[in-house]
């Protein structure tokens, strides 16, 4: 099936959703997702970050879609065109989508750990406006210890369900899920009842913003402070990869996280043996630092070459008209 | 040659003229100068008893503001260590335990924060940096001292005096 997406066409299978198929040319037209993970079934659909516009149904019916749909769970069909980032009222959609997320978030960036790695800091540096309109009271929660490594800061939470798809999938019974409904929705345990798998800390990785926290790195440091360096060890336990990432602060292992991809994704989930207990280099075989994009804050003051970088952009068609130039004035 | 400029000038070395020969009376001019300084305003200051009047964006030492329940302001976010060009600024972050909420804003705090008073260059970064309007360069100039580590500013120096005292 052939689907343009923002003049990029691309062949993919039937089935294959928009985002995926978005995914799959990569670049700036990937719609963000905040509650969509390719790892969990099921997921998608919650947050509406990823609407796009579809300007042609089909070859067959080539009527546009009467509303923006949400890329994650619509499925292309032969002949699309799609408009993400090429149109202004996709763009205006995602800063009221990013607008409505940010109405009960609390905003405490400085103090929440997930800061630096934070999708919802992103969309909202990227769409959002400065200022909120909201002028009621925030929907207000205790802090929650979900076991004794992982704490929930309801606060934060913007019901992605992502962490509950992540327990139901990943660890055989999940005993936390969505209690009350509408405004009043919060992720919880049945009385605090402690989450107790081997799998459990992935809730962390998946989690978009900072509600599933670690609590061992829990105010430990800023994440731009750490350096993170990919890992691997010997996992004797059932379904672990123990690939992982390690965050160094100098000579220490401060947090293990899963390795995740471009889109912020967990590639394979590691077990709660790698994730709390072992933070000592001794346990890990180093493969390398970690690639980091350079427009994260992580890779702030740090430099890949000593040599800065040029001032003046090089352009390979003037230097290519010069040189032009200069033969043909040295041949007369 | 002709030079480009024309503004070069041809000296000649005059013989001198009675009055030049005399000597004296050159020497008299010199002093009158020189007597005539005594009694004018002095362009210098004596620094450390006297003070000039700093601007007002003067950018001096830092300080850790205090909001108006006299609790610290600075949650540890470490904005201005990012932001500072020089590396000068650590800290390390602390919860906040129940009782304290009277002496920390944010549930999260500095335990320790540290500026290098000989690696800051006194650009105000930090300043602009901070979410939590926690610190600003409005003291006075870094007094001097003997040890490097001495010049290592901790929160005894860096934070406001509380408000009752």
């Amino acid at each position: 099936m052939k689907v343009t997406i923002d003049g990029f066409p691309i062949e993919v299978e039937a089935g294959t959703t928009i985002l995926n198929a978005a995914r799959m040319i990569g670049g700036d037209i990937v719609p963000p997702a905040m509650c969509y993970y390719s790892k969990l079934a099921g997921s998608g659909g919650k947050c509406r970050t990823c609407l796009v516009k579809v300007s042609k149904g089909s070859e067959k019916d080539p009527r546009p879609m009467p509303k923006l749909v949400a890329s994650c769970r619509t499925t292309v069909m032969d002949g699309m065109e799609v408009q993400n980032i090429t149109s202004p009222e996709v763009i205006e959609a995602r800063k009221g989508v990013v607008e409505m997320l940010l109405i009960n978030h609390p905003l405490d960036c400085p103090v929440c750990d997930q800061a630096g790695e934070c999708h919802l800091q992103d969309l909202g540096f990227e769409h959002g406006a400065a200022k909120t309109r909201y002028e009621f009271d925030r929907r207000t929660f205790d802090k929650i210890d979900i076991g004794d490594k992982i704490q929930l800061h309801m606060t934060r939470c913007i019901l992605c369900y992502r962490c509950v798809f992540t327990a139901d999938q990943i660890t055989d019974h999940r005993i936390h899920g969505i209690l009350n409904r509408g405004d009043h929705s919060e992720i919880s345990t049945y009385i605090q009842k402690a989450v107790d798998n081997d799998f459990s800390g992935n809730v962390i990785d998946v989690c978009p913003v900072g509600a599933l926290t670690d609590k061992t790195f829990r105010f430990k440091n800023r994440v731009w402070f750490t350096k993170p360096v990919e890992a691997h060890r010997e996992c004797h336990t059932e379904g672990c990869c123990g690939k992982v990432t390690l965050w160094y602060k100098g000579e220490d292992v401060i947090r293990v996280t899963a390795r995740k991809d471009e889109y912020g994704e967990a590639e394979e989930f590691i077990c709660n043996t790698c994730r709390f207990d072992k933070k000592k280099t001794a346990d890990w075989v180093i493969e390398g630092p970690r690639k980091i994009s350079n427009k994260s804050v992580i890779s702030a003051n740090h430099y890949e070459t000593l040599k800065p970088l040029p001032v003046v952009k090089s352009n390979p068609l003037l230097i290519e008209a010069n040189k032009e130039q200069f033969e043909r004035e040295t041949r007369l | 040659m002709e030079s480009l400029s024309n503004k070069k000038k041809q000296l000649t070395v005059k013989p001198l003229t009675l009055m030049e020969k005399a000597y004296l009376p050159a020497i008299v001019q010199g002093l009158s100068i020189t007597m005539k300084h005594f009694f004018k305003k002095p362009v210098t200051i004596q620094y450390p008893e006297q003070k000039r009047e700093f601007s007002e964006n003067f950018r001096g030492m830092h300080s850790l503001k205090r909001d108006e329940e006299g609790r610290e302001r600075c949650t540890a976010c470490g904005l201005c260590a990012l932001s500072c060009p020089a590396e000068a600024i650590t800290m390390t972050a602390a919860e906040r335990q129940k009782g304290e909420e009277n002496l920390y804003r944010e549930e999260k705090y500095a335990a320790v924060y540290e500026i290098n008073m000989l690696r800051c260059i006194f650009c105000g970064l930090c300043e602009e940096a901070c979410p939590k309007e926690a610190i600003y360069l409005d003291g006075d100039i870094v007094p001097s001292d003997y040890l490097r580590k001495d010049f290592i500013y901790g929160k005894d120096k860096l934070v406001e005096a509380p408000l009752n005292q």
